[in-house]
C-alpha cells in the first residue's frame, strides 16, 4: 500500500531535533535525534508511554517550549523556510497560525469568568487585529464549526460538559487558520461516546480546511480510525513509523508489537491481559544502546551497546537491530 | 472451590439527590425536584465475581460505587451485603466492620494521594483506622504484604517513598494497597486505569484478577470502556441515566448486545483493525441527559435511532433475552 500523501510538497519537515530540559542544573534530553515529515491534508499519530517525549515534540514544532527547555540540536521547518522555535520574539508571529495545539487536559483550563465567545474572540483580536464585532462574529462562526449553536456562545464554561468544553479548545484553535492542529490527548478524559464525536468532529474539520494533523495518544486503538499514519515514540526517540495498516497489520518492532497485544480486542476473541514487563524508561538514566533492551524479549548483545538508527524499511521507518542486520545482509548480498 | 453465594444485592436501588430549589422558585411555590443519579436499579455480584459497571460519563456509575461503599445514603431500595440489609446502617463506629468487608479505589485516587504521607503511612492508614492491628510487627507485615499483592516489589523499598517519587503506575498501585491492605471481599474500583498507558494498565488489571482467583475477592469495575469491561470480567452491567439496560455475560454483551445502547457504546469504541461490520446503527448524537430531567417513557428514547412510539410513553420493564442475559428495551423479546 502506497500512502497518498508521499507526492505531496512536505509541509512540516523536523530533523534529528533534541530538545533538553534544565533541572538544578542538570539537563534531561527528553528528545534525541527527532526526524519527520508531515505533508499537508495528513493525519499523523504520535504514539508512546507517558514521558516518551511526545508533548515535548509537538510544543517544539508549535514554538511553545517551557523556558528551561533548549533546542540542542536539529531544526524545524515550515513550507521549507527554518522556524527560529528557540528565539520567543522571533517565533511570535509563527505561534498559532501556522501550528497550533490543542493540549492535554486544557478543558480545564477555560477561564472560568468568562463567557466562552469571549474566550474564542480574544486571539482574534490579538493575533488577527479584529475589531471587537469583528471577532465576536467570527467566534460564533467557529463555534458552529465545532458543533456548537452560537447562541450557546453566552455560557460559562462550567455550564458545559467536558465534551463541549473541548469543542471549545479546538474552535480556540481553529481562530488564526493554521495548516496544522496538534491533538495532545485531546480525548483521554473523555468518554468513548464523547471521544468519538471529538474524534469524528476532527476527521471532518481536516477534510472541510485541509488540516494537517497530528494526534497525540497512549492509545493505539484511537489512532486505528481517524490516521494514515502511526509514529510510535519510545524513550525519546521514534522507534517506528508506518501507515496504520501496515503497523496494526505487520509491526516491526517489538515495542510496537506489545503494544498492540497489550489492547483488549474482543475482535480477535483472545482474552489475555498481556503486560509489557519492566518499568517505563526513565529519563535520567536512559539506558545505553537501545532504550528498549531491558524490556525487550528479542533483546541481543549489541542491543545494550549500540543505538539503532531509524533506518527506512518497506513503505516505513524502523529503529531496531533485528531489521538492521536484515536489511545490511541484504545489502551485502546485493 | 469457589463459593458462588451472592456477596451483594442490589434491590430496585435508588439515589435521589434533592434540588435546592432557589428563593425564587419557592415563592412561586415551583416544586424542587430531585437528580435521580440512581433510579431502581437490581444487580447482584457473587463471592469471586467481577463485574463490570459500564456506560458514558453523567450516567452514575460513581454514584453506585459511593452507595455500595456507603459514602452515600441510597434513597430508596435495598443494599444486601453477606444477606444482611444496609441500606440503613449510618455512622463511622456501626460501619466499621463493613469498611473492613467492603474498599472502594477512586477514580481520583491518582491525584489523592496525601504529598506529604510516605507509602508506608498511606497503605497502613485503613488498618489503623479500622484498628486492624495489634502491634507495629504485625501493621509492618500487613502493610509489606498489601505492597507486595499490589506488584511492588521489595516492599521495604517503597516504605519511605512519597507519591512524587513514583511513576503513575506505581501510585495507582499504591491505591489498591491500600484497599487491599483490609483483606476486603468485595472492591469497587472507579475506573482505575482509564488514566494509565496500555502497559501500565495491564499490570494493575493482572493484580486486580489475581485477587481474584487467589483470595476469591468479588470485584464491581466501573469502566466507561466496554473492550476493558470484556478482559477483565465475568459480567457486565450497562448504566443509562441511573437505570440498567442491559445485564449479561461479558461475551454476551459484546457478541450479542441486545439494546441499542449497547450496540451504541460498541460502535463508538474504536478498534484495531477496525472497518469490522459497523454502523448498523447511526452513531449516538448529543449526550447523556441531565439526572434532574429524565425523559418520559423509555430514557435512552430522545437519542435512540430505533425509537418508536411507544417508547416515548412507557418505560420497557427488563426483559429475559437468553440465559442470565437482560435487556430493558421494547425491542428485546
Ligand atoms: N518543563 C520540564 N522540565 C523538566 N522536565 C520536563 C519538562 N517537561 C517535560 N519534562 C520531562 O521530559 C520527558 C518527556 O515529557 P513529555 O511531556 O514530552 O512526555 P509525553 O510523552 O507527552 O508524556 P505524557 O503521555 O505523560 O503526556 C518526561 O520525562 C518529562 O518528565
Ligand atoms: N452530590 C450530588 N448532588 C447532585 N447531583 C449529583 C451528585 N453526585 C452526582 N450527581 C449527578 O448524578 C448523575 C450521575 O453522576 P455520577 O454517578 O458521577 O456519574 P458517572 O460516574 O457515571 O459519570 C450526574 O447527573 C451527576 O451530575
Ligand atoms: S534493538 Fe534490540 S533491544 Fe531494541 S527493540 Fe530491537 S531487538 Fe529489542
Ligand atoms: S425501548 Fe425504544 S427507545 Fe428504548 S432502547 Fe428500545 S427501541 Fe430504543
Ligand atoms: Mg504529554
Ligand atoms: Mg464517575
Amino acid at each position: 500500500m502506497t500512502n497518498s500523501f508521499q507526492n505531496k510538497a512536505p509541509l512540516l519537515e523536523v530533523d534529528r531535533l533534541s530538545v533538553d530540559y534544565g533541572l538544578k542544573g542538570n539537563s534531561l534530553r527528553a528528545i534525541d535525534g527527532v526526524s519527520f515529515v508531515l505533508r499537508a491534508g495528513e493525519a499523523v499519530a504520535l504514539v508512546g508511554e507517558s514521558g516518551s517525549g511526545k508533548t515535548t515534540t509537538a510544543m517544539a514544532i508549535a514554538g511553545l517550549l517551557s523556558p528551561n527547555a533548549r533546542v540542542s540540536e536539529g531544526v524545524v521547518r515550515y513550507r521549507g523556510e527554518r522556524l527560529p522555535i528557540d528565539d520567543d520574539a522571533a517565533m511570535r508571529p509563527h505561534r498559532w497560525s501556522e501550528t497550533s495545539v490543542v493540549f492535554q487536559g486544557a478543558m480545564n483550563a477555560l477561564n472560568p469568568v468568562h463567557r466562552i465567545v469571549k474566550q474564542i474572540a480574544e486571539p482574534c483580536m490579538l493575533k488577527l487585529g479584529m475589531s471587537r464585532a469583528e471577532a465576536t462574529a467570527r467566534a460564533k462562526e467557529l463555534l458552529e464549526l465545532v458543533g456548537i449553536p452560537a447562541d450557546r456562545g453566552a455560557a460559562y464554561p462550567h455550564e458545559l460538559s467536558g465534551g463541549m468544553r473541548q469543542r471549545v479548545m479546538i474552535a480556540m484553535a481553529l481562530a488564526c487558520r493554521p495548516s496544522i492542529i496538534i491533538g495532545d490527548e485531546p480525548t483521554t478524559a473523555l468518554d468513548v461516546i464523547t471521544q468519538a464525536q471529538i474524534l469524528k468532529l476532527l476527521g471532518e474539520l481536516r477534510s472541510q480546511l485541509n488540516l494537517a494533523l497530528i494526534l497525540i495518544t497512549h492509545d493505539l486503538s484511537v489512532v486505528a480510525e481517524c490516521c494514515d499514519r502511526v509514529m510510535i515514540m519510545y524513550s525519546g526517540r521514534i522507534v517506528e513509523d508506518g501507515t496504520v495498516a501496515e503497523i496494526f497489520a505487520d509491526p516491526k518492532h517489538p515495542y510496537t508489537k506489545l503494544l498492540i497485544d497489550s489492547i483488549p480486542n474482543p475482535a480477535n476473541g483472545k482474552k489475555m491481559i498481556r503486560p509489557i514487563p519492566g518499568d517505563p524508561p526513565n529519563l535520567v538514566n536512559r539506558p545505553s544502546g537501545c532504550a528498549f533492551h531491558p524490556r525487550c524479549p528479542s533483546a541481543m548483545a549489541v542491543c545494550t551497546t549500540e543505538v539503532p538508527s531509524l533506518d527506512k524499511f518497506g513503505q516505513g521507518r524502523v529503529a531496531c537491530h533485528l531489521h538492521q542486520s536484515l536489511q545490511n545482509k541484504v545489502t551485502v548480498h546485493a | 472451590m469457589r463459593d458462588t453465594a451472592d456477596i451483594l444485592r442490589l434491590e430496585n436501588l435508588q439515589v435521589h439527590f434533592p434540588i435546592q430549589g432557589g428563593l425564587f422558585d419557592r415563592v412561586l411555590g415551583r416544586p424542587s425536584g430531585a437528580v435521580r443519579a440512581v433510579d431502581g436499579i437490581d444487580l447482584t455480584i457473587g463471592r469471586g465475581e467481577i463485574v463490570a459497571l459500564v456506560g458514558e460519563s453523567g450516567s452514575g456509575k460513581t454514584t453506585v460505587g459511593r452507595v455500595i461503599t456507603k459514602l452515600a445514603q441510597p434513597t430508596g431500595g435495598n443494599l444486601l451485603f453477606d444477606g444482611r440489609d444496609m441500606s440503613s446502617e449510618r455512622g463511622a463506629s456501626p460501619l466499621r466492620p463493613y469498611r473492613r468487608r467492603v474498599q472502594m479505589i477512586f477514580q481520583d485516587a491518582y491525584q489523592a494521594l496525601n504529598p506529604r504521607h510516605t507509602v508506608f503511612d498511606i497503605v497502613a492508614e485503613p488498618l489503623r483506622s479500622l484498628r486492624l492491628v495489634e502491634n507495629d510487627a504485625q501493621l509492618t507485615e500487613r502493610v509489606s504484604e498489601a505492597l507486595t499483592g499490589a506488584g511492588l516489589n521489595p516492599p521495604g523499598d517503597f516504605f519511605a517513598r512519597f507519591p512524587h517519587e513514583l511513576s503513575g503506575g506505581q501510585r495507582q498501585r499504591v491505591v489498591i494497597a491500600g484497599a487491599l491492605a483490609v483483606k476486603p471481599e468485595l472492591i469497587v474500583a472507579d475506573e482505575p486505569v482509564s488514566m494509565l498507558d496500555v502497559s501500565i494498565r495491564a499490570q494493575i488489571l493482572q493484580v486486580l484478577v489475581d485477587l481474584r482467583d487467589k483470595h476469591n475477592m468479588a470485584l464491581l469495575f466501573i469502566t466507561h470502556d466496554l473492550p476493558l469491561a470484556w478482559l477483565i470480567a465475568d459480567r457486565i452491567a450497562v448504566l443509562y441515566l441511573g437505570k440498567l439496560v442491559e445485564i449479561g455475560s461479558a461475551d454476551d454483551i459484546t457478541y450479542n448486545p441486545r439494546h441499542p445502547y449497547t450496540v451504541a457504546l460498541l460502535n463508538a469504541t474504536p478498534q484495531i483493525g477496525g472497518d469490522a461490520d459497523r454502523g448498523k446503527l447511526p452513531a449516538l448524537q448529543g449526550e447523556v441527559p441531565s439526572a434532574a430531567r429524565v425523559p418520559k417513557g423509555c430514557r435512552f428514547h430522545p437519542r435512540c435511532p430505533l425509537a418508536f412510539d411507544r417508547c416515548r410513553q412507557e418505560e420497557p420493564p427488563a426483559n429475559e433475552v437468553g440465559p442470565r442475559h437482560m435487556s430493558a428495551c421494547w425491542l428485546a423479546k
